[in-house]
């Protein structure tokens, strides 16, 4: 039966706390996300602006394009910014992301190297404006930010894209983080399903946990060639703090932040996701379930730093990449 | 928050599904699986007499509802007569009336029996002893004599109104039976010998059923009300034999006349009849009830209609089978339900020609819908343009299906071709941003749905279950309901999580 060893029982995936699609979103999201709560996240422009109110640090604004006349003067908009990333307000799933790396003689530069005209990018906004990366094709506004610089101690761990961190936030608790980082499977995009490498992160330290790429065990990354066990993520504790901090800013009660280290600015968030997805259980080895469990039995109304002290005491784990070296060969 | 009102809602649903199905099922005798062959009898009875010049009026005994024989339609021709129908608790009448008729009269009454073995008779009323009409003598002391002669060879009303029936008309028919049938004709002598004894009984009217005979008359049929079983047993006149012959249709049996006729002379009623096999679903079809909101049934609908509802009676089922693959097995699609509509024009084109006429459709669509997006145009516009392309596409291929005599091809048409624009424009953008894989799964998905929708709803008995049981639509809610509640894992999710539970191994 050799179809049959690609496949576990669902008592397995229990004893490991696995959490399934369907009771994500019955018990997490349908139970403590309100729906009136979404557009807050749904619309990137609307968290920006939400978090500029509590102090929460994102991403420079270039500027928004809200209507097809708009569209024309987006050269006017661009000049003098040599890097920026166009997105969708409304976008999913890191649909219609556009990242220019810089700018050469009027060409724009994806970090894959590829050259856009300008005519290129003006059909991306239009697209978006019509609304076709947006849930349910409604028209949308197109957001324009400078380009992150991301920290120089990731640099070795990511092939063009920028790495960023998923942190789900259960209550306003930090249960469980991963970093994405992007590959060339991925074309630079840090979606795990599209081949971007997910690193599970321990909560306590932000020390690598276990790396993963396409579902399957890796230790070292595809491009780079780099081990993952020595990915330490700097600045880790203000991370933590930023992320709980975005209970209170939503409302929201199970919560994906996704956050990018700037080399000036530090920790920085990049989006919020009211629906986040399963892979950060593939990428640490571990089912939400228990966590989750533990947190559903502390009381309301503790602070958010009470919250990260408390996630990182009961979530400490140890790093499955630096084990002893058998161990290694014989998961691998 | 507590889950109880959603388990009593999702356990009203069923128990109601399920009584409601059960309900027409017993009540109607509509099959659970197609395909069942009833027997059907078609009688015609004609009635003649001739007018006088003056008003008329003509009254008929109907048959009802009674064992072995449900009515399913009845039908009346009479040019010029006033009709209607009567029914009391002596059985079912029609009654044609006229101001003014001279010569001969013909009136037609035609009636769809359906043979069911499990059929009851409405409600057994033990009727009250009808008081004898004293005898004169010499007739008194004969008609007693036969009497006791009967009663002590017998155990009870069944047997006693055998040994009568026997005596009078037997062989061994004696003098008092001889001397008694002299004022009386033997049915009635009996039944009213047996009044006598303070015995119920009666003289009915049935039908020998036999196929393609015509110009038939009713016979005479003794029935004696059994005490201890609390109905009507049936003895034949003749013979003394008790039961009812399973070609017996009793026309009437309330103890009145047939065919009454005022105003008329010479007047017979007459009766043909045939039988003929139907698939049960039909004779449902033609059932004759009393449309009540129990009995809340889609076939009062014109006939338009109802095949109009059989398909869209249909589309739950097609939403329990992609609720079924999205959250059990965790199958992706291309739009939740596309594949349900895309199943309802594979049951118009058939499986292989909607097969590849989806797949031709939408692969040319894929490559116009590339060059489209060249053409730098906004959102609306393109899927409009795609809409044209696909509705230009369906054309082509019709028309060339035509010319090369494959007449399947001219069903493409039934494809929804909004949906297909859709389709396609969700497909070439899920090309440009995952790649061609992605599209291979969600199409494949989609396409795996819409085939496994498509054989639950072109099921003959599916199609069966939902076009007459109401109450499963009900069934289905609940279902749909339970499976929203579902918090386990996709059966896919089982290869996903795989890794994960791989690592305990070498611990």
């Amino acid at each position: 039966m050799s179809w049959f060893k690609d496949w576990t029982w669902p008592s397995r995936l229990q004893d490991k706390g696995i959490i399934g699609m369907n009771r994500r979103n019955i018990r997490y999201i349908g139970r403590y996300n309100s729906r009136r709560l979404y557009p807050l996240v749904d619309d990137k422009l609307k968290t920006k602006l939400l978090a500029q109110q509590y102090g929460i640090t994102t991403p420079q604004l270039i500027g928004t394009v809200s209507t097809q006349f708009g569209v024309k003067h987006i050269g006017d908009m661009l000049t003098g910014h040599n890097g920026f990333v166009i997105k969708p307000a409304k976008g999913s799933g890191g649909k219609g992301i556009l990242v220019i790396e810089k700018v050469v003689d009027n060409q724009f530069v994806k970090p894959s190297g590829a050259h856009l005209s300008l005519e290129d990018v003006e059909r991306h906004v239009s697209n978006i404006l019509s609304g076709l990366y947006s849930l349910g094709g409604s028209p949308d506004v197109a957001l324009i930010e400078t380009l992150i610089n991301f920290d120089e101690s990731l640099m070795a761990y990511t092939y063009e894209g920028v790495p960023d961190i998923r942190v789900i936030v259960f209550k306003g608790y930090p249960v469980m983080a991963m970093m994405r980082l992007s590959t060339a499977a991925s074309d630079g995009k840090a979606n795990l399903h599209q081949g971007a490498v997910g690193v599970g992160l321990n909560i306590a330290t932000g020390e690598a946990l276990r790396g993963v790429q396409f579902d399957r065990p890796c230790f070292s990354h595809p491009d780079t060639g780099h081990d993952l066990a020595s990915l330490v993520v700097p600045q880790w504790d203000t991370l933590l703090n930023l992320a709980a901090g975005c209970y209170e800013m939503t409302g929201l009660g199970y919560l994906g932040t996704d956050m990018v280290l700037d080399r000036q600015h530090g920790p920085m968030l990049l989006e919020l996701n009211a629906r986040p997805g399963l892979a950060i259980q593939m990428t640490n080895g571990e089912g939400l379930r228990r966590r989750l469990d533990l947190i559903e039995r502390q009381p309301d109304g503790v602070s958010a730093a009470k919250r990260v002290a408390f996630a990182q005491h009961h979530f400490a784990r140890k790093s499955e990449l630096v084990e002893t070296p058998d161990t290694v060969t014989a998961s691998a | 928050m507590s889950r109880l009102p959603f388990y009593i809602i999702v356990g009203l649903l069923l128990v109601a599904g399920i009584a409601t199905s059960v309900h027409r099922h017993l009540q109607f005798e509509i099959p659970w699986v197609p395909g069942e062959q009833r027997q059907v009898w078609e009688v015609e009875a004609v009635i003649n007499f001739n007018a006088q010049n003056g008003p008329v009026e003509v009254d008929l005994a109907l048959p009802s509802h009674q064992k072995g024989f449900r009515v399913l339609t009845e039908n009346t021709a009479s040019s010029g007569y006033g009709l209607a129908y009567q029914a009391d608790e002596l059985g079912r009448q029609a009654q044609w009336t006229i101001r003014e008729a001279a010569g001969s009269q013909q009136l037609y009454y035609s009636v769809q029996m359906l043979v069911s073995p499990d059929a009851r008779p409405p409600v057994q009323v033990p009727p009250g002893l009808t008081s004898a009409t004293p005898w004169e003598s010499p007739y008194d002391s004969a008609a007693s004599q036969l009497i006791d002669r009967a009663w002590s060879r017998s155990a009870n009303n069944a047997t006693f109104a055998r040994e009568l029936i026997l005596d009078v008309n037997g062989e061994r028919q004696g003098e008092n039976a001889r001397l008694l049938l002299t004022q009386e004709t033997p049915s009635a002598l009996i039944v009213r010998l047996l009044n006598q004894a303070g015995v119920q009984a009666r003289e009915v009217s049935g039908l020998v059923l036999e196929d393609g005979r015509r110009r038939q008359s009713l016979s005479s049929w003794i029935q004696v009300f059994d005490e201890p079983a609390n109905e009507w047993a049936l003895f034949n006149p003749v013979t003394g034999e008790q039961g009812q012959p399973d070609n017996l249709l009793l026309w009437e049996t309330g103890g009145r006349a047939v065919l009454e006729v005022q105003g008329g002379t010479n007047s017979r009623v007459s009766f043909s009849m045939l039988t003929h096999h139907q698939p049960a679903s039909a004779a449902v079809r033609n059932h004759y009830s009393e449309d009540t909101l129990i009995n809340f049934s889609i076939h009062s609908l014109p006939l338009e209609e109802q095949a109009l509802f059989q398909t869209i009676l249909l589309i739950p089922i097609g939403a329990l089978v992609v609720v079924f693959l999205r959250v059990l097995v965790g199958i992706k699609t291309s739009g939740t339900f596309m594949p349900v509509l895309i199943a309802l024009a594979f049951i118009q084109t058939t499986l292989p020609t909607g097969l590849i006429g989806f797949l031709l459709i939408v692969s040319v669509g894929l490559i116009i819908r590339n060059y489209l997006s060249y053409l730098n145009l906004l959102l609306v516009a393109r899927v409009s343009a795609v809409i044209i392309t696909v509705i230009a596409i369906i054309s082509i291929f019709t028309v060339l299906a035509y010319r090369m005599g494959l007449s399947a091809g001219l069903t493409v048409t039934f494809f929804p071709m909004i949906i297909l624009a859709w389709t396609i424009e969700r497909m070439s953008i899920l090309w440009e941003e995952e790649g061609p894989k992605q599209v291979l799964i969600q199409g494949g998905g989609s396409l795996l749905t819409a085939v496994l929708a498509y054989l639950a709803m072109n099921n003959p008995w599916v199609r069966h279950i939902t076009f007459n049981f109401l109450g499963v639509q009900l069934i289905l809610m609940a279902l749909i309901l339970l499976l929203g509640n579902y918090t386990g894992y996709r059966l896919l999710e089982l290869r996903r999580f795989k890794p994960i539970t791989d690592d305990e191994k070498p611990s």
